[in-house]
């Protein structure tokens, strides 16, 4: 394979990185005056992305899927899947943004060119077959993750949040590349086929060190317990459109990653990986359903809601099947439609003056002065907690379904008991929305662009969801299969 | 397509759906209107379902299928069971916004949403073929009701709707694992399909302790019955009619289309189990009723006791008992849902539900205390009453198969007389004491409207009970086939004499 058809096949991350650098350079020369015009232009950047991505695995040429860089990077559907979700939820979070940043002060043109960035760096991510393309594409990401976190430096909580994640950041990325690195000295190579290839049988101590700690660094990333502590403080700190990204994009990034080194790297080692997911699994459910309901802020509560639902998402990787791999990735549609809507509510919180609001408590009564919003909010509540016949559920239904036929009973059925955990503090919140009296605190009158998000994400996860099961799910089993 | 050319059906769930979305933006007297034209649409179309119902015809009628989801589809057609409980929801549900005509003052159109998308999950429940459309609308069900509960109940209406949520959510989830798992092993999801599958007897045994769960709960048998009283007392009175007349039969429902067809030889091996729970709740909760001081709860009790009576019926494993235990479900439907409307006609007037704050309304409300007392003994089960048809033939059915557990279950019966006629004697008997009491008005001509139709079906159902039994016969016959083989032997050993089978034609002929 020639460099020419490599960097064809790359062809997206090229546009993103050329796209972004020229904006830096009009950012740079514009000052902040032109924060709202790179804004625009890097929303275009990813949507000319997202239109290379699909021209490109709609090719016929491209249908199995395409080593490039000689093996460091594939272009396949898994890939190619998870990036325009993760391109979508970086759009929206694009869009959202300055009215936010406005209220409080100034926008910076820098937020849309990290943005930027840290898709670059998740699309490499999502694509990587080699462990040293997986780095890059995650510290790219996770280097312009820590700075958005504290996008508002004179905000304190904000700093908090950006330092907090840098430095358990950078401790996890120390463990990745530590397993990375053992797992190099065993196997003799960085490629994840020849790793597959080389750590067949019974793993010896040292590889298997290496395999948990690459899990270790990888649930750090996906916020999965006992990796989890940084993302309430970080959701809570970080400026709401910075939360809504963190919660979409980069759980998709490295939930397609961790997917694809498990099965690509350590497919051969089912009985090494399977407990440690499952384990993994079960606590993340277990944990953000327990922990979540002594929250009173909503930005927290909606973290401990992220970390239940990647325990969900790991149950269809725990599987280890291709009917497991495409119900996580569906599971990430819709999880990344719910987070979002959920954060675009918790932005349309604001009080009179315009500041944002974060208290559970300021939602009381919210049914009476918002009647609209209060409905989005409460079927994204009702979906997240997978309560029918919201989408939600149609998320959880299958991977239940997936682990039932992979046999995997006792996981499928502690996993949904602990479900109705889960389900006691999202039908708080709508308690608080609807049975309360109302607080009066929101009276903001809402956004156009944040309705129309809102209630574009309302309809995809309501009942009318169901409908477009039949144009997703051949996508997702296509993304799954190129992965076998 | 079915008997009508024209899918009744989905017509039948889309159009309160629609209207639930329209009446989200009219003003409180329009989505009054609009909602009670709605339901008085659908009980015409129940109308229409039932005069074309081809009794003795196929199994499934008005079957409509459609493959939209890709892993379900979008599968309906009913039986005489389902239809009947159809037409039991399709009865009450204009009875319902009825009763909320003046009683619900504030978001009246939230309310009347929440009731019409009710009413499509309860038929959809009821008309579905696919297992997951099933469990979609049974779970879907918890939205609305706790919305119900939480926005327009009474004052410890949280605790309440929390306590039905989580109670009835937990009981389902694990059914949803067993049904993942059965149509993986039976590889459809088609209900008539399952129907006829055998599963392993080592698998039906898990699978059935799995579906127990839910339908256990939602029944609701002892000892997990706690959150229907709570519920039914903190419900507006609408909430509670539909709670006990149509929700409590999806227990029931799920046990004849689910547990028992599905699974033969897990229930017989679980008798002992339904047998033993239903002995206690018929005694136990009858004698909780008895001390009861709030009007609501002591009919919600009641209801415990009537829906054990329901399960013994149907784990009877024959006819009679399984026609019986029909029978009871639409009477229960009917009774319940009237005594919970008679409680909230004087509910509306004195705002408590304090039996001993009443007394002597037989003097000032003639009209009311006649048809209390109707519903009264209907719930007793008086011949003549709907209640006894039923309650007769299960226990008929239940003897058959073990007479101790039928001696048991009609102890409970006369308990049932005894609160029922205790609570009558209490409100409508006696001297007028309290002066707010005398001032009471008798029935208003809309508090007629509601219960007269009712009082008319009850007494329908107990005097000429064949219209009932006629559409449900069919099928009870095809579920006693298919349980036969693992119908358990009765302890009586009756031997056919000269004088049983008199008794017998006598018994038949009386129910007939």
């Amino acid at each position: 394979m020639g460099i020419g058809n490599s960097l064809w096949l790359v062809s997206p991350e090229i546009f993103l990185s050329i796209s972004s650098l020229v904006l830096l350079m009009v950012a740079a020369w514009g000052g902040d005056k032109s924060a709202r015009l790179v804004t625009i232009l890097s929303a275009a950047a990813l949507f000319g992305a997202s239109t290379l991505l699909m021209s490109l695995a709609h090719m016929p040429e491209f249908k199995g899927g395409v080593f490039a860089f000689d093996g460091q990077y594939r272009m396949d559907a898994f890939g190619s899947s998870a990036k325009f979700l993760i391109y979508i939820a970086a759009i929206v979070s694009l869009m959202i943004a300055p009215r936010f940043f406005q209220a409080g002060g100034k926008y910076r043109a820098e937020y849309p060119i990290l943005i930027l960035f840290a898709c670059i760096g998740m699309g490499m991510m999502v694509s990587a077959t080699d462990m040293m393309t997986l780095y890059i594409g995650l510290e790219l990401n996770s280097l312009s993750a820590y700075v958005l976190a504290s996008f508002i430096r004179t905000d304190v909580r904000s700093s908090e949040a950006g330092l907090k994640y840098f430095v358990l950041g950078a401790l996890a990325s120390g463990m990745l590349l530590f397993g990375i690195s053992l797992v190099y000295g065993f196997a003799g190579s960085t490629s994840f086929a020849v790793i597959g290839d080389t750590l067949s049988g019974d793993l010896s101590t040292g590889p298997l060190i290496g395999l948990v700690l690459v899990l270790s660094g990888l649930a750090f990333k996906i916020s999965a317990v006992p990796f989890h502590m940084w993302t309430p403080d970080v959701y809570e700190g970080a400026p709401t459109p910075v939360s809504a990204f963190f919660a979409s994009a980069p759980k998709v990034a490295a939930v397609a990653l961790t997917a694809r080194v498990i099965i690509d790297a350590f497919g051969g080692q089912t009985s090494a990986w399977q407990q440690i997911i499952v384990f993994v699994a079960l606590a993340s459910i277990i944990l953000g359903a327990v922990a979540a309901i002594g929250q009173q802020n909503i930005k927290r509560l909606l973290a401990y809601s992220s970390i239940n639902n990647v325990g969900f998402l790991l149950i269809g990787l725990a599987t280890g099947t291709a009917a497991g791999i495409s119900a996580m990735m569906f599971y990430l549609a819709i999880y990344v439609a719910m987070t979002l809507g959920s954060f675009i509510c918790v932005l349309e919180m604001r009080d009179k003056d315009g500041r944002p609001l974060e208290s559970l408590s300021s939602l009381a009564g919210l049914s009476q002065t918002r009647p609209g919003l209060a409905a989005a909010f409460a079927v994204f509540m009702f979906s997240l907690a997978g309560i029918p016949p919201l989408f939600g559920f149609w998320g959880k239904f299958l991977v239940f379904d997936a682990a039932v036929a992979a046999g995997m009973l006792p996981l499928a059925v502690i996993g949904i008991a602990a479900s109705v955990i889960g389900a006691f503090y999202y039908i708080k919140v709508v308690k608080i929305i609807y049975f309360d009296d109302p607080a009066g605190e929101i009276v903001s009158t809402g956004h156009k662009t944040e309705n129309i998000l809102i209630a574009v994400m309302a309809l995809f996860v309501s009942p009318l969801g169901y409908l477009a099961i039949p144009f997703v799910a051949p996508i997702t089993a296509a993304a799954a299969a190129s992965l076998f | 397509m079915n008997q009508l050319d024209f899918p009744i059906l989905s017509l039948m769930m889309g159009l309160p759906m629609l209207a639930a979305i329209i009446c989200l933006f009219l003003n409180a007297q329009a989505a009054r209107w609009l909602a009670l034209a709605t339901t008085l649409a659908l009980f015409v179309l129940g109308i229409v379902l039932w005069a074309n119902y081809d009794i003795g015809g196929p199994q499934w009628q008005y079957v409509e299928r459609s493959d939209l989801f890709g892993n379900f589809a979008w599968a309906l057609g009913i039986d005489g069971i389902s239809m009947m409980l159809i037409m039991l929801t399709v009865f009450l549900m204009p009875i319902c916004i009825g009763a909320s005509w003046e009683s619900i003052q504030t978001r009246v159109g939230e309310y009347m949403a929440a009731f019409l998308f009710m009413e499509v999950l309860m038929i959809g429940v009821f008309a579905a073929q696919d297992i997951f459309l099933f469990y979609i609308l049974f779970e879907a069900g918890l939205i609305p009701m706790y919305l119900i509960i939480g926005i327009w109940g009474g004052a410890n209406r949280i605790y309440a709707s929390y306590k039905f949520f989580l109670y009835t959510l937990l009981g389902s989830v694990v059914m949803l694992i067993a049904m993942l798992w059965m149509v993986q092993d039976a590889g459809t999801s088609d209900i008539p399909t399952l129907l006829n599958y055998d599963f392993a007897p080592e698998a039906q045994t898990w699978l059935w302790l799995a579906f127990f769960a839910s339908f256990a709960v939602k029944m609701p048998m002892w000892p997990v019955h706690t959150w229907l009283p709570d519920a039914h007392v903190q419900a507006p009175t609408a909430g509670s009619v539909i709670l006990a007349g149509v929700l409590l039969k999806m227990g029931g429902y799920g046990f004849l289309r689910f547990s028992l067809p599905m699974f033969p030889e897990a229930s017989e091996q679980f008798i002992w189990l339904v047998f033993g729970l239903s002995m206690v709740a018929v005694i136990y909760t009858s004698l909780v009723a008895l001390v009861q001081q709030d009007m609501k709860k002591l009919i919600a009790y009641s209801s415990v006791a009537h829906m054990a009576i329901v399960t013994l019926g149907l784990f009877a494993f024959n006819r009679q008992g399984i026609e019986g235990a029909v029978i009871v479900m639409l009477s229960h439907g009917l009774v319940s849902g009237a005594l919970f409307l008679c409680v909230g006609v004087i509910y509306d007037r004195l705002h408590t539900r304090e039996i001993d704050r009443y007394g002597g309304l037989a003097i000032n409300m003639p009209k009311y205390a006649i048809l209390f007392l109707l519903f009264t003994m209907a719930s007793i089960g008086l011949p003549g009453t709907s209640g006894f048809v039923g309650e007769f033939l299960s226990l008929i059915g239940l003897y058959e198969v073990n007479s101790w557990v039928t001696l048991v279950a009609t102890t409970g019966i006369i308990l049932g007389a005894g609160y029922m006629l205790y609570l009558y004697r209490r409100v409508a008997f006696g001297e007028l004491v309290h002066e707010d009491v005398k001032a009471m008005p008798d029935l208003s001509a809309r508090e007629m409207a509601l219960l007269a139709p009712i009082a008319a079906a009850v007494m329908w159902m107990g005097v000429y009970p064949e219209s009932f039994m006629a559409p449900i016969r069919g099928d009870v016959g095809a579920l006693v086939a298919r349980i036969d083989r693992a119908a358990p032997e009765g302890d009586a050993h009756l031997k056919m004499g000269e004088a049983k089978a008199v008794a017998k034609d006598h018994a038949e002929g009386e129910a007939h």
